[in-house]
């Protein structure tokens, strides 16, 4: 008789998160020991991925972000780290950071040496390298939904203020149901959702409470 | 952090972890008598959890079991 053989299903690629979406849980060993996606409920996450300890850019981008993490603190954010080294090599670069350029790591590194949160979170790009994880960052609120996303490629630092900026305007956009405007800071004015019907925008027109230009640009201070 | 070393000693952190549980403490508490983040009181609670240091205790927190008094070096 002959044997038919099946070739496998192919493999069904990880669906990646996407805005909106539930941050996809995990348990990795990190810089701190175990720890879980879940431990950070109720805090502010901006988990971020570089290429690999050791090497230039990751070390200008870890000052950057070690330096921010007391001011990240106060804003009930946490920081974590992931990259494909082991959590011996995460533990030397942090003490070479710290002892070179004299800033402290204070926040844990993922060791995903299998890749794993790496594929949850589509860390490693392909085209940009197959062996190592890209520049990524999500920021995922208090509920562990993801609510902003950030890539960069392998030859392009971040900017931590930026990213400072994002978790201070998703904030914003939290606690005072409004959306902010190209490069919004603390103390700017906030953009008022427009209006959805026709006597909401002649209504808006009329709100004192708010400066607008037309009925569908508004702003207001907070 | 671990709280257990390779040799089987308490580290420092799991100490003083482990000393304010003599009382029945939530994660909250914990967190802002130690100073110390919610993610990572949450983690060491796990770990003490498993190794049989520590349990929920019935009106919620966490409490210290017999081990965690021993290796605490308190009698039970």
């Amino acid at each position: 008789m002959e044997i038919v053989r099946q070739s496998p299903e192919p493999q069904a690629a990880p669906r990646l998160p996407r805005l909106g979406d539930t941050a996809p849980p995990f348990e990795a060993v990190t810089t701190f020991g175990k720890l879980r996606l879940e431990d950070f409920k109720g805090s502010w996450l901006v988990l971020f991925s570089h290429p690999a300890d050791f090497t230039p850019v990751c070390t200008t981008e870890f000052m950057a972000f070690a330096k921010a993490h007391p001011e990240l603190r106060k804003m009930n954010c946490e920081l974590l780290g992931l990259s494909v080294d082991s959590v011996y090599s995460h533990i030397a670069w942090a003490r070479n950071v710290e002892e070179k350029m004299g800033v402290e790591v204070t926040f844990p590194i993922i060791a995903d040496l299998n890749k794993e949160v790496a594929t949850l979170y589509g860390m490693v790009m392909p085209s940009d390298s197959t062996t190592e994880t890209s520049r990524c960052v999500f920021i995922i609120d208090p509920e562990q939904k993801v609510r902003a996303m950030i890539y960069y490629p392998l030859t392009t630092g971040r900017n931590v203020e930026e990213i400072i900026r994002a978790v201070r305007a998703l904030q914003a956009t939290d606690e005072h149901g409004v959306a902010t405007p190209e490069g919004w800071q603390p103390g700017d004015e906030v953009i008022v959702p427009p209006p959805q019907t026709q006597e909401a925008a002649a209504e808006r027109v009329g709100d004192g409470s708010v400066a607008c230009k037309d009925w569908y640009f508004c702003k207001k201070a907070i | 952090m671990a709280c257990i070393t390779a040799e089987g000693v308490l580290t420092e952190s799991a100490r003083q972890l482990l000393e304010l549980l003599e009382t029945p403490r939530t994660v909250d508490e914990i967190a802002s008598t130690l100073g110390r983040p919610l993610f990572q009181v949450r983690a060491s609670l796990r770990e003490m959890t498993d190794a049989g240091l520590v349990v929920a205790a019935a009106e919620g927190g966490h409490v210290l079991t017999e081990e965690g008094l021993t290796q605490l070096g308190v009698p039970a």
